[in-house]
């Protein structure tokens, strides 16, 4: 049958209340300065010209019919190419306060939409579930109060760096120094680590801004962070200079970058704090990096080698690689003696339950530094909907197994696990990096809460913003699009990232100092732990607590 | 808070006079329990050879005696003396102790000629064995079986339990005996939680608590060598890191202080042997300990020691002369056991310090942590 054209109806039709965020606007109090349409990222908002019929009662007269009046207005476009996400640039911009995007109460009809020309939905953010994390409910409860005299957070001199690099037994550590061995490197760094996010995924300003921010916190605060790349290189400039040593180059599967890398070992001033070579992240498990055309721009597409404005997806796997064995053999060994054996290599994995599997491989390899388990809270710059919200592993029970694993063949000192993934998601980030170390972690990487904590990221869990993939980041955080990165400044930044970690270092003694600890960061310490969910308690090996 | 006392003399004296030292301090501790241990014996009644291994603990039941008794006779121990308490039974808290025993035994023939060392192993073997042959119907407690060395371990306040066994009586000496008056109150009341520690003949007691004692144990259980088990005290540790340190590191005394408590980077930094003592401290790190703590310990050749925690928050005195020397938590521990001292030649260690007496007990040797390790193959 021929439908009604006269209605302009399409399947995809909807209206404000159908979407996840509405706008309010009240044009009493417009100037019509038009701010929020210039700013909003999606052009969900537009300037609408709109007529007012006013109905003229005039009993007496011989004129029949009414007046109109024209006027103007901002409406919401309810296209969902259109979507509003929420990001509230709009309210941010406006100078009368008369915009605002407010969550939808209804139902979320746009999602039934998001595969229109047959692609799924593809986003940046996180895994999008909302409310307290199993971390922030664990609670460290064992306080020493009259067995011992209470530490003093302020006043006491507290050591809480950790070791990333492999660790000799000591009976080897005594064979090899006095035989004159090989002793694997290890840096000490402090253990909330800024993890792999891309230059390419970030924008040059928020990149620069975190190293800047980075060094400030070696070189001033004396506080040992340091920060991944994330697949894609490293600017040439940053590799021929002493901050080097603050970066941990990342390697996966795309290889992106690694060109520039290669040709600067020879002008190296230092060497990296590390090597992480990606197998998989706990945002996509069993997918590969996918940068969009929208952010290849002409640097990044310099430095990873490539044209411009391509979409560059990295394989779900290394090609050249059949197994963990093969490629810890090739990978880790060659990556190692590329640097001449002084450089810390290890491997970065989804969290799965076959974690234990790659683990006890690495245990059995003298190259292997160390290991990253992602976990399915982690965020990333840009994968398919699906894989960050159903698929994947909780990092703390997949950490925890592992620590166990290694503290059942004495090995905990040798591997530090490091944990990724949802860690400071609700913002609780020394209590989750503290409870993820009480739970075996040597430390912790931070990707998604730097973005928010240190750049003022948009993004949440209820799918707020979360257009990274798009390279629209209305914060200029994730664009390769100078007119919006230019929005970021990267001093700015980088005294953000120092408040955060001179914040995060008081809140760890806070942690500390009642459990009785300040030689040593409490790795392990899983008698200061426990939660008030008997079977989380059960499956960590902690204390229930209620 | 536990208080800990320490003296050792060239001439054998009675376990007495360190009670004496506990009961000065009694201030500082609640009587949940006694432990002893006595080092270099002599028995009034038995000329004893220092070769032979003592075998001191408690059967709680006659079953538990004859289980012990059968199983020494099946391994070919043979028995040389048995040493009887003159016992006042009413003065012991608890009830199920069918006696108390310090036996000294002749090795089995096969071990009489080898090394030390298998001879160590043989006996730590057998200790370990004992001790599983305790049931929850006839449990058996087994504190040491080392040569020269005795412990006693009981519930209830010191000078009690000494009256109780009659320590008085002067049928018992040592040249070594350390006390402490507490049990380890954060934990279960257990017998094997109270202090002084054994293994292999180095024993340590501690005050304070050690609040790394899980990371610790955890790394200790995961080496599985034998006689790393128990840790019914979070103290227990120290005892096993020392034994770690000497008997399986091969390292001298001064390396436990670099291993408990290490230098800070900075200080490392400008330390001779920084860089040994850097990857030391990394490959060691799970042995860290954390917490106040006053560690005193003595070794197979009659040395004693002393350290403190990093922060050097418990206190201890190490006070005494020539031939004589004593340690303790609190200088009025000291004084009751060497009265004739210089007082003023009392020396209460910082936190880089180890205080080592050595056997001739002729003077304290004071060893800074800043000072090089006596290791040169590994500098």
């Amino acid at each position: 049958m021929v439908s009604v054209r006269s209605v302009t109806l399409t399947p995809s039709s909807l209206t404000a209340t159908d979407l996840p965020w509405i706008i309010e606007h009240r044009e009493d109090r417009c100037t019509l300065c038009g701010n929020c349409t210039a700013i909003c990222p999606k052009g969900a908002i537009r300037l609408s010209h709109m007529r007012q019929r006013l109905p003229r009662l005039d009993v007496f007269g011989t004129q029949r019919g009414s007046e109109y009046r024209t006027f103007t207005g901002i409406r919401q476009e309810t296209d969902p190419a259109k979507l509003c996400i929420g990001c509230g640039m709009c309210a941010m911009v406006c100078p009368n306060e008369a915009i605002t995007p407010v969550a939808g109460t209804n139902e979320n009809r746009t999602l039934f939409f998001e595969n229109r020309k047959g692609e799924p939905m593809k986003r940046g953010g996180r895994r999008n579930a909302t409310g307290p994390t199993l971390l922030d409910r664990i609670v460290f409860h064992r306080i020493s109060m009259l067995t011992d005299p209470a530490l003093d957070a302020g006043r006491h001199e507290f050591t809480a760096t950790t070791t990333l690099g492999r660790v000799l037994s000591p009976e080897e550590f005594l064979k090899r120094t006095m035989n004159g061995g090989w002793i694997p490197p290890t840096r000490e760094i402090f253990p909330f680590i800024i993890g792999s996010m891309s230059f390419g995924a970030l924008s040059p300003n928020m990149w620069l801004g975190l190293l800047q921010g980075v060094a400030y916190c070696n070189e001033v605060l004396g506080l040992p962070v340091v920060m991944c790349t994330g697949e894609g290189g490293c600017p040439p400039w940053v590799l021929r200079s002493p901050y080097l040593k603050y970066i941990i180059l990342q390697i996966a599967s795309g290889y992106f970058g690694w060109d520039e890398i290669i040709r600067a070992i020879p002008e190296m001033q230092c060497l990296p704090a590390a090597i992480e070579i990606k197998y998989g992240q706990g945002a996509k498990p069993g997918d590969g990096g996918l940068l969009m055309w929208h952010k290849v721009s002409k640097l990044i597409a310099r430095l990873r080698g490539v044209p411009e404005g391509v979409d560059l997806p990295s394989p779900p796997v290394h090609q050249t690689l059949y197994s963990i064995e093969e490629s810890v053999m090739k990978m880790v060994q060659t990556m190692s003696m590329a640097f001449h054996h002084q450089v810390p290599v290890y491997p970065k994995i989804s969290a799965s339950t076959s974690a234990k599997a790659v683990l006890n491989n690495l245990v059995r390899n003298p190259y292997a530094a160390g290991l990253v388990i992602d976990g399915i809270d982690g965020g990333t710059g840009a994968a398919y909907n699906i894989s960050m919200d159903a698929t994947g592993h909780p990092v703390a029970s997949c950490v925890r197994d592992c620590y166990l694993e290694l503290a059942k063949q004495g090995m905990q000192n040798e591997i530090p696990l490091f944990a990724a993934g949802g860690i400071g998601k609700n913002g609780n980030v020394a209590q989750n990096g503290m409870a993820m170390v009480m739970l075996g972690a040597s430390g912790v990487h931070l990707g998604k809460y730097m973005m928010q904590a240190a750049a003022g990221c948009l993004g949440n869990e209820k799918n707020r913003c979360n257009v990274c993939n798009l390279g629209i980041c209305p914060k200029g955080i994730t664009s390769q699009n100078p007119k919006l990165y230019r929005r970021l400044d990267p001093d700015k930044v980088a005294e953000r990232v120092a408040e955060v970690y001179m914040s995060i270092n008081t809140e760890v003694k806070k942690i500390m100092a009642p459990l009785g600890r300040s030689q040593s960061l409490p790795i392990g310490m899983s008698d200061a732990i426990g939660i008030a969910d008997k079977a989380a308690a059960e499956r960590l090996r902690i204390s229930y607590i209620c | 808070m536990c208080r800990l006392a320490l003296k050792t003399a060239r001439e054998p004296f009675s376990p007495y006079e360190v009670l004496t030292a506990m009961e000065a301090m009694k201030e500082g501790y609640d009587g949940s329990g006694l432990g002893l241990l006595l080092r270099g014996m002599e028995f009034e009644d038995f000329k004893y050879n220092p070769r032979f291994p003592i075998l001191s603990g408690i059967a709680h039941t006659e079953k538990a005696w004859y289980r012990m008794t059968d199983y020494m006779e099946e391994m070919e121990y043979e028995l040389k003396y048995d040493h009887r308490f003159a016992m006042r039974p009413e003065l012991i808290e608890a009830k199920d102790r069918y006696r108390y025993f310090m036996r000294a035994y002749r090795m089995p023939v096969e071990f009489r000629d080898e090394s030390d060392e298998l001879r160590e192993a043989e006996l730590l073997r057998a200790r370990l064995a004992l001790r599983n042959l305790s049931t929850e119907e006839d449990p058996l407690t087994i504190f040491s079986f080392y040569p020269d060395v005795a412990m006693i371990k009981e519930v209830g306040w010191p000078m009690q339990i000494g009256d109780a066994l009659c320590l008085h009586d002067g049928q018992l000496k040592s040249r070594v005996c350390m006390a402490q008056g507490r049990q380890n109150t954060n934990y279960d009341i257990n017998l094997y939680a109270c202090h002084p520690f054994f293994i292999q003949g180095i024993s340590t007691m501690t005050n304070g608590e050690n609040t790394a004692f899980v990371p610790i144990r955890d790394w200790l259980l995961g080496r599985n060598l034998p006689g790393y088990v128990g840790y019914h005290s979070d103290s227990e540790v120290f005892t096993h890191i020392l034994h770690y340190t000497l008997k399986h590191l091969r390292l001298p005394l001064q390396a436990y202080k670099h291993i408990i408590t290490p230098l800070s980077t900075g200080e490392l930094s400008r330390h001779p042997q920084g860089d040994f003592l850097t990857g030391l401290r990394q490959a060691c790190k799970r042995l860290i300990i954390d917490g106040p703590n006053a560690v005193i310990g003595t070794l197979p050749d009659e040395t004693c020691l002393l350290v403190m925690d990093q922060k050097k928050l418990r206190p201890s005195t190490v006070g005494g002369r020539d031939g004589v020397w004593g340690i303790a938590s609190e200088i009025c521990g000291i004084q009751a056991m060497i009265p004739d001292r210089d007082p003023s030649l009392d020396f209460q260690p910082m936190r880089e310090h180890t205080v080592i007496i050595p056997p001739h007990r002729k003077e304290l040797e004071i060893w800074s942590q800043y000072d090089r390790l006596p290791l040169p193959q590994a500098a």
